[in-house]
């Protein structure tokens, strides 16, 4: 399975996983490249954990909050933009393609949504090949 | 090393079809620490938990991984299913491989690589669990309704007769919402006013319901079982506890106003009631009609007041209420004109929607219930009603049916020909949808009986020719052109949920539907519950229903919240944060990012540690994410569980 592209996902349980389950009731297919982690709130999600899949050898991680205004929490996505909009400055400078790296808001109504963010992510993974700026030695 | 299970679910064929079920329990099989794992048709069936617990008893687990559909499923069932084999059930992980696995993916080797891996990750995160015990939480045991519709009314009715505090919260001057804009009601024509009326005074004096109309819910925090609602009441500009109801203000009023309740079809004044049944019978200033208001020197209605309780000073006036449940009813509004050009709705008076038809036959309507059309005042002798006026039409309207016009329409065309019994009306319809006790047989009375012609297909257009209006569209069975001169048109518009009903969701924190339709929890074993707890769903706000359908969700919402206000005291998920106060440094950088008020600090020996209460705690973690020496944790969702996920993914 080396050909498939390793997508790292987080997905805030309220908006994001529960849009993807909504792919999966509405049959939408989409890449398996994509492996969700189911977090409460994109605001939970640190920094060190997207570093933590780049070394692990992801080729590209997604970030999925609920859109701003609709957090369950009020402000963890409003934390996660801020945070993120940082992260993905340092990813790209220290070398990662700007692509490997998205942040996304998607509800739990937009299961088409994450379908499409996910084909367009493998897509722009398998044109850019295997991540080896960030990978630590297997 | 704990010793984990893993339990790969076939789900029928919903993932044994696509995902190599026996494959993935061989791969767990290999994981270090995973000392049974096997496969099964159903796990969540009573014999597929019962292998679960036998698992659990006879191989002593110390964690369990489900491989089956989403944990928004079934994580409860399999979490009480070990907890009655003896496993704390915080020791149990679900891998989704249905929905976002077998579902989703055709290929079935990388499938079968993808659910194995899902496995493995939660294999490495159950590792990592401990065992907790859920928190107890204190239930307020008022409700709150939001909408006084006929939804609102029977929840808060269910509600208060079970012998709990309702508040009611409307946005209009009074209870009855759409309902008591209708004349009659299918398929038993009894009377709209005649069935909701009294429904209306029982809700108004019941001791228990405290009702505020004319009021909007502006703010909700909390969570379940301890609400607080920030209610804003406008401004009537009459104080209701002096006004005695006689309504000579509305008498005496120089100024006209359309109300909203005639929809069109009639004119109030600027001061008054909406119609003569409403409850609370108190009147409001509408200030943009109102003379004083746009400057000018009227003071009619205080001169007549005989009690003196018009008052052009009152303010909007705001109110806490702490509630544990929530019920949302804000019904339903139609398409607007706008939507409509080449039926010309909107440019010719007599093109007018459902609704307006509706105030037409309704005996306390504009008209005293004589169907006349709005252009001229004479008696339609030909009628054409339209159906799915931007219903089932994906490309300019909504693609879903909004249920409720087949059968309204047939109604009308019957009680149109009752009244006017050489009148015609014609129903061009896409389909007939009369499921529903009496609903077909009341359609086959409608053509045998009043002799409704019904032509399958859609109109093209209308437009006004010699007086009349020129109905063009095709009759799809008999495969012709079909052109009518009719009178008077009446489309049956789409159904949409109410204005405002997204910002309402924003408000309460719950789902939407692309539409704006608020999201049950689950469409077959959930449908009155939101997915946060504690808020309940009822009537037209969650999809197009009818008022039997209702009335029935009204009555599960109330059933579901008192199971929920009855209670006294409630046990809650306690995946919430936990300081390490070894390793707490009492920045404090996480008590400004907690949205609840959670964390303070604590005095500890010579130094000041965070401490979390854990009954504020919803488990957000946006403490656990910003503390930078490692010492905010989340139980469930911990840094090591998480990173641990990462690894095995990344394998």
């Amino acid at each position: 399975m080396t050909a498939q592209p390793r997508l790292v996902g987080f997905a805030c349980r309220w908006c994001s996983y529960a849009g993807a389950d909504l792919a999966g009731t509405s049959r939408l297919e989409y890449p398996a490249s994509v492996h969700l982690i189911r977090v409460p709130c994109s605001g939970r999600v640190d920094p060190a954990f997207v570093i933590r899949a780049f070394q692990r050898g992801a080729d590209g991680v997604l970030v999925a909050g609920c859109h701003p205004g609709d957090c369950h929490y009020a402000s963890g996505n409003l934390f996660a933009r801020r945070r993120f909009a940082l992260v993905k400055r340092f990813l790209e400078y220290l070398g990662l393609e700007p692509e490997r790296f998205r942040l996304e808001w998607i509800s739990a109504a937009e299961g088409r949504r994450f379908a499409e963010v996910i084909r367009e992510m493998t897509a722009d993974l398998e044109r850019l090949g295997p991540n080896r700026k960030l990978r630590e030695d297997p | 090393m704990p010793r984990i299970g893993a339990f790969i679910c076939h789900c029928g064929l919903n993932i044994a079809a696509t995902v190599d079920v026996e494959r993935v329990a061989a791969r767990a099989r290999a994981i270090p620490g995973v000392v049974h794992a096997e496969t099964y048709k159903y796990f969540c069936s009573q014999p597929g938990q019962e292998k679960i617990a036998e698992a659990i008893r006879s191989s002593r687990l110390d964690g369990v991984v489900v491989a089956a559909c989403s944990p928004s499923m079934h994580e409860a069932t399999f979490r009480e299913a070990a907890a009655l084999a003896g496993l704390n059930p915080y020791l149990v992980q679900i891998a989704n491989i249905r929905e976002q696995c077998s579902w989703v993916h055709s290929d079935r080797e990388t499938a079968t690589v993808k659910a194995a891996a899902l496995v493995a990750a939660m294999v490495a995160k159950v590792r990592r669990d401990q065992p907790l015990e859920p928190i107890r939480l204190p239930v307020n045991p008022r409700a709150l309704v939001i909408g006084g519709g006929v939804a609102g009314m029977q929840a808060a009715w269910d509600i208060a007769e079970a012998g709990h505090a309702v508040v009611v919260v409307e946005r209009e001057p009074n209870l009855g919402g759409r309902m008591a804009q209708l004349s009659e009601t299918f398929p038993t024509l009894d009377c709209a006013s005649c069935i909701l009326t009294p429904r209306t005074a029982e809700v108004a004096r019941h001791p228990r319901i405290e009702l505020l109309t004319w009021s909007e819910v502006r703010e909700v925090s909390g969570y379940v079982g301890n609400f607080s609602v920030k209610i804003a009441r406008r401004p009537a500009f009459v104080d209701w506890d002096r006004c005695i109801g006689c309504m000579l203000c509305q008498d005496k009023c120089p100024a006209p106003a359309p109300i909203a309740f005639e929809h069109g079809m009639g004119m109030g004044k600027a001061i008054g009631v909406s119609f003569p049944q409403a409850v609370p019978n108190r009147p409001v200033i509408r200030r943009e009609y109102c003379r004083r208001f746009q400057g000018r020197k009227c003071q009619v209605c205080a001169k007549v007041c005989p009690v003196g309780a018009v008052d052009f000073e009152q303010a909007e006036s705001c109110r806490e209420e702490k509630v544990g449940a929530i019920v949302v009813a804000t019904g339903f509004d139609v398409m607007p004109a706008a939507h409509f050009g080449e039926y010309g709705y909107g440019e010719y008076p007599d093109v007018i929607d459902s609704l307006a038809f509706e105030r037409l036959n309704s005996s306390s309507g504009p008209t005293g219930g004589v169907i006349r059309r709005p252009s001229d005042g004479r008696i339609p002798r030909e009628v054409v009603f339209i159906q799915c006026a931007g219903s089932r039409d994906p490309d300019r309207g909504k693609p879903y049916c909004s249920k409720i016009c087949c059968m309204y329409t047939a109604k009308h065309a019957f009680l149109y020909r009752q009244k006017v019994p050489d009148g015609q009306a014609y129903v061009f319809y896409m389909d007939i949808r009369a499921g529903g006790k009496g609903y077909e047989e009341f359609v086959q009375r409608t053509v045998e009986q009043a002799g409704a012609m019904y032509l399958r297909g859609r109109v093209a257009r209308v437009y006004p020719e010699d007086g009349r209006l020129l109905v063009e569209g095709v009759d799809t069975l008999a495969g012709t052109k079909v052109e009518v001169a009719a009178d008077l048109v009446v489309l049956a518009t789409a159904v949409l949920p109410r204005e405002g009903a997204r910002d309402l969701a924003r408000t309460l924190k719950i789902a939407a539907d692309e539409h704006g339709f608020y999201s049950e929890a689950h469409p077959k074993l959930r449908p009155v519950e939101t997915m946060t707890r504690g808020i309940f769903l009822a009537g037209a706000a969650q999809a197009p229903r009818d008022i039997a359908e209702t009335v029935a969700q009204a009555s599960a919402a109330a059933a579901k919240a008192l199971g929920l206000l009855t209670r006294g005291e409630l046990a809650a998920d306690p995946l919430v944060a936990e300081v390490d106060e070894a390793r707490c440094s009492g920045c404090l950088v996480c008590r400004h990012v907690c949205p609840y008020q959670a964390i303070e600090p604590r005095e500890l020996a010579a130094r000041k540690v965070a401490s979390v209460n854990p009954g504020l705690c919803q488990g957000c973690g946006a403490c656990a994410a910003i503390c930078r020496s490692g010492a905010m944790g989340l139980h469930g969702f911990s840094d090591k569980q998480v990173l641990a996920e990462v690894g095995a993914i990344c394998l």
